[in-house]
């Protein structure tokens, strides 16, 4: 199949961008988008120019690198990441516009590529239970009952790719923080820190520019994690509570 | 074409050069580590901030490593060349990690998974090593459980367990299909801790290219910042490298795209040795190959043999889809030849059966390269939603690479190369023969033999981390105090000089061919014939193909863009300039060793019936290359390996 892509084009930080058409010949059905995106950069690069620029690693859909916004979809119309995403799922002679994950608080490096420190920071902020190495307990001395154990996989099984905040028209980072929160305050081995958890996610996720949750709820269609909404109610009760505990002690 | 000077080498018998001093301790096989961790040299918490050490790598080994010794006091710095040290390929393993908790009262214990790993590995791994891995694979359990990583459990509270390939307990811990991920996240999130207690610094989109040494010690790392292209050097007072395997040297593997040998390559080039690098695992179960463009391979977790079942038709090119093949036709050649293990035959086992079907005319899918993995009777057994709560992720993975749906008709798979136990020599204390150069995970070679056990690179790489280099590091940092060099020394300036030439070099080719078009090619040679199955002829053969290949990339490469901006090209073209001389050393070693050992599969070498057939008189050793300069052959110096406990005996799975 042959495609008509446009695709965002930008040197560096400071550099002003600008959607580029490129075509994309004889690619075949079967070939992932990142695929694609391959034979395309080889094609430039065999007419001397410079090939695409984008985040990918583990091509599985786990990794999280992948940051493309397809037609303006954060990975666009695949049911996980862009790099699950197929050539199938195109037409012949389509148009589709290619861009990097659109947040203030991702700003671009290259091309398609952006910088999502943001979550590493907030994740430092209080995202972990502080275990030090050697002085945990015996594994089976801590009950979880299967219904929590399994919110809290479902909630934990977030890649961090950011298609959230992309999604989002507040670019708020509710939906990543949530389920961090979620994950760590519903097991038993979460509780000691749950309230300065709560607070400093928050904050540091304010700090960092990300708006706030106004029930658009697109993070949740464009999840490639299929992680819900619940863990931003969640996350509201959590830091709600924290807040209250915070402002009386 | 004139066949280079390396190749025609190789033809000579096999070289020996040193015999390597492991410094194992001494002792019942069963006191040796806390004998060792008493005896080991301690460094009071007060000086251990004086200590710099520096991590490269964040995966399972290098997270776990880079937080355990932050916490301990010491200062580290942590790099990785992802956007974010949660990106490691630890994420991507699937399906479990093994721990000795008889958590089931099914007969384990660590002495038995000490023995399932060293059978599994065909005896050719250290005693000593595998003993410990098997003891501390207890704690790390303990330890991820209290980190909060969310593994299965049963209805009553407890953790849930499932059984792997090549054991007969069920042993291995599980968070649905995406065990890496969550241990991994585990790891990154004590690692957050401590970048957030500033104990630890962190350096992401940065790569290692090359290694400093200092009157011989390991004292530094020459980096590349990928977004800025500037080359600096860091200094400490010791380096650990965790930086995976070389699996990407056949292009088409289920690493992720980034993952490549070049700082074990460099450190090797700087003299540390190389061990069995021609052990190289490929797993049973990955989606088959689709076309040419296919940039790489899907794993599905090993798991999924507890409940499918492997089978290809019994007529050769049997077209009928495969529902309409009934019962008496269709072969399960893996529960036929292995009664007892059935579809659970170890992994190398289990792709050279599935390559024995193809090579004989009976493969499924396109291409014929590809056999059934059916779940119909477990459908029938357990129901739908029972299967699709232990699969469902990987079911669903299936079906968007193939557009088909495994609940109703059986998945394709077909082997591909996933791991790699050849890697670094690494004595007991997981220092390579550079003093002051640690090696953990998968990049060093100690715990796996000649095949890994599933749910084991997991264990390894924590154990590394969590509870091996915390005790071990001491011993060499004691003496060491106040001897960190700064990166004004000559060494830091040549090696940083050097890393630019060649990065000058390779933007300077201009030539005609891509980068990705070197990587394809050296794919397909050491696939073809230093792949499942090795012969003299066929290793001559990439032996005398590699050189050349070598040669045209550095005249005709074409490296577009400039060094000091972010330039994919350019990284990856570094990764396979490398990759192009150590593919070499992988034939070599293959060549070699001439017996047939775990992945290591010689056709000159086996038993009537197929299957491996080892040479302990001649082979029981581990092979630990030295560089010996450019064109030169390399040295093989030997480790002899001692079975005091597990006696060496043709492995059987029947």
């Amino acid at each position: 199949m042959n495609l008509k892509l446009k695709v965002w084009r930008q040197k560096n930080a400071k550099s002003d961008g600008k959607l580029v058409d490129i075509e994309a010949r004889n690619i075949p059905e079967g070939a992932s988008f990142l695929e694609m995106l391959d034979i395309v950069n080889e094609d430039l690069q065999d007419k001397g120019g410079e090939p695409i620029a984008f985040d990918h690693d583990c091509r599985e859909g786990i990794c999280g690198s992948c940051s493309l916004s397809i037609n303006g979809v954060p990975h666009g119309p695949s049911e996980t990441t862009t790099c699950q995403l197929y050539m199938r799922k195109f037409k012949d002679g389509e148009t589709i516009y290619v861009e990097p994950f659109r947040a203030k608080s991702f700003p671009i490096v290259r091309d398609l590529i952006v910088d999502r420190s943001a979550f590493d920071r907030i994740q430092q902020a209080g995202g972990f239970i502080t275990a030090r190495t050697g002085s945990a307990q015996d594994g089976n001395a801590i009950l979880v009952s299967k219904v929590n154990a399994d919110r809290a996989m479902e909630a934990a099984a977030c890649i961090g790719c950011g298609a959230c905040a992309a999604a989002c028209p507040n670019a708020s980072a509710m939906l990543f923080v949530g389920a961090k929160i979620s994950h760590l305050a519903l097991l038993p081995q979460g509780q000691a820190e749950r309230t300065s958890r709560a607070l400093k996610m928050v904050r540091t996720m304010d700090d960092e520019g990300f708006g706030n949750c106004s029930n658009y709820y697109e993070c949740e269609a464009v999840c490639p994690a299929e992680i819900p909404v619940s863990v931003i109610a969640r996350l509201n009760r959590e830091f709600a509570a924290a807040s209250a505990k915070d402002s009386v002690s | 074409m004139s066949v280079p000077p390396s190749a025609l080498q190789a033809t000579t018998p096999v070289t020996t050069g040193n015999v390597l001093d492991a410094r194992i301790p001494g002792g019942p096989i069963e006191d040796k580590w806390e004998e060792h961790k008493f005896a080991s040299k301690l460094i009071n918490p007060a000086n251990r901030r004086k200590y710099e050490i520096i991590v490269v790598g964040s995966g399972l080994a290098g997270a776990s490593a880079a937080a355990s010794l932050g916490e301990m006091g010491y200062k580290v710095k942590c790099f990785c060349y992802q956007d974010s040290p949660r990106r490691a390929h630890s994420i991507a393993a699937q399906g479990g990690i093994n721990g000795a908790k008889n958590y089931q009262n099914d007969g384990d214990s660590v002495y038995r998974l000490f023995y399932d790993t060293i059978k599994g590995g065909d005896f050719r791994s250290r005693e000593a090593n595998v003993y410990r891995l098997a003891q501390v694979s207890v704690s790390i359990i303990d330890q991820c459980v209290a980190q909060g990583v969310p593994f299965a459990r049963e209805y009553g509270g407890l953790l849930a367990n499932r059984s792997f390939g090549g054991a007969q307990v069920s042993r291995t811990f599980y968070a649905r299909g995406q065990t890496g991920q969550q241990l991994l996240l585990g790891a990154y999130s004590a690692l957050c801790r401590q970048i957030a207690e500033k104990s630890v610094e962190m350096f992401p989109r940065t790569e290692m290219l090359d290694l400093v040494l200092v009157d011989g010690h390991a004292k530094g790392i020459v980096v590349r910042d990928m977004v800025t292209g500037e080359v600096k050097s860091y200094a400490a007072d010791a380096v650990i490298m965790a930086t995976g395997g070389y699996g990407n040297v056949f292009y088409l593997s289920t690493n992720a795209k980034g993952c490549n040998v070049t700082a074990a390559w460099r450190a090797h080039k700087q003299g540390a040795l190389f061990a069995n690098p021609c052990y190289t695992q490929i797993h049973p179960t990955c989606i088959p190959v689709s076309g040419d463009y296919q940039s790489k391979l899907t794993l599905m977790s090993e798991s999924l043999r507890n409940d499918g079942r492997v089978w290809v038709s019994k007529k050769k090119a049997d077209n009928r889809p495969p529902a309409q093949i009934p019962e008496e036709d269709r072969d399960y050649y893996l529960e036929r030849k292995y009664p007892s293990f059935g579809n659970l035959a170890p992994r190398d086992i289990s792709s050279r059966s599935a390559k024995e079907a193809c090579d004989d005319g009976r493969g499924v899918g396109p291409g014929g390269l590809g056999v059934y993995l059916d779940f119909a009777d477990s459908i029938k057994r357990l129901g739908e939603p029972v299967v699709r709560e232990r699969y469902g992720n990987l079911f669903d993975i299936y079906q968007q690479i193939t557009n088909e749906n495994a609940y109703q008709q059986p998945m394709r798979i077909y082997p591909a190369v996933h791991y790699t136990m050849g890697g670094l020599w690494v004595d007991y204390n997981l220092m390579s023969n550079i003093p002051g150069l640690f090696v953990l995970g998968e990049a060093n070679f100690s715990d796996h033999g000649a095949n890994r056990l599933g749910a084991s690179a997991l264990m390894q790489g924590l154990a590394d981390g969590y509870f091996v280099i915390p005790y071990t590091i001491g011993n060499y940092l004691a003496p060491e105090i106040g001897k960190r060099p700064t990166t004004d020394r000559p060494e830091f300036k040549q090696t940083e000089a050097a890393v630019k030439e060649r990065t000058k070099q390779l933007l300077g080719i201009k030539g005609r061919r891509s980068v990705d078009y070197f990587h394809r090619e050296l794919g397909r040679i050491v696939w073809d014939y230093c792949g499942m199955s090795r012969s003299e002829k066929s290793l001559q053969r990439a032996l005398s193909q590699i050189p050349p290949l070598r040669e045209e990339f550095w005249k005709n490469v074409n490296v577009p863009g400039e060094g000091e901006s972010l330039n994919a090209a350019l990284e990856k073209a570094g990764r396979v300039a490398d990759f192009l001389e150590f593919g070499e050393l992988m034939c070599l070693d293959a060549l070699d060793r001439r017996e047939s050992c775990g992945g290591h599969f010689r056709e000159e070498y086996q038993y009537p019936d197929g299957e491996a057939k080892r040479d302990d008189l001649s082979f029981q050793h581990v092979a630990a290359w030295e560089f010996a300069g450019e064109g030169q052959k390399s040295i093989r110096h030997i480790e002899p390996l001692i079975f005091e406990e597990a006696h060496p005996s043709v492995r059987s799975y029947k």
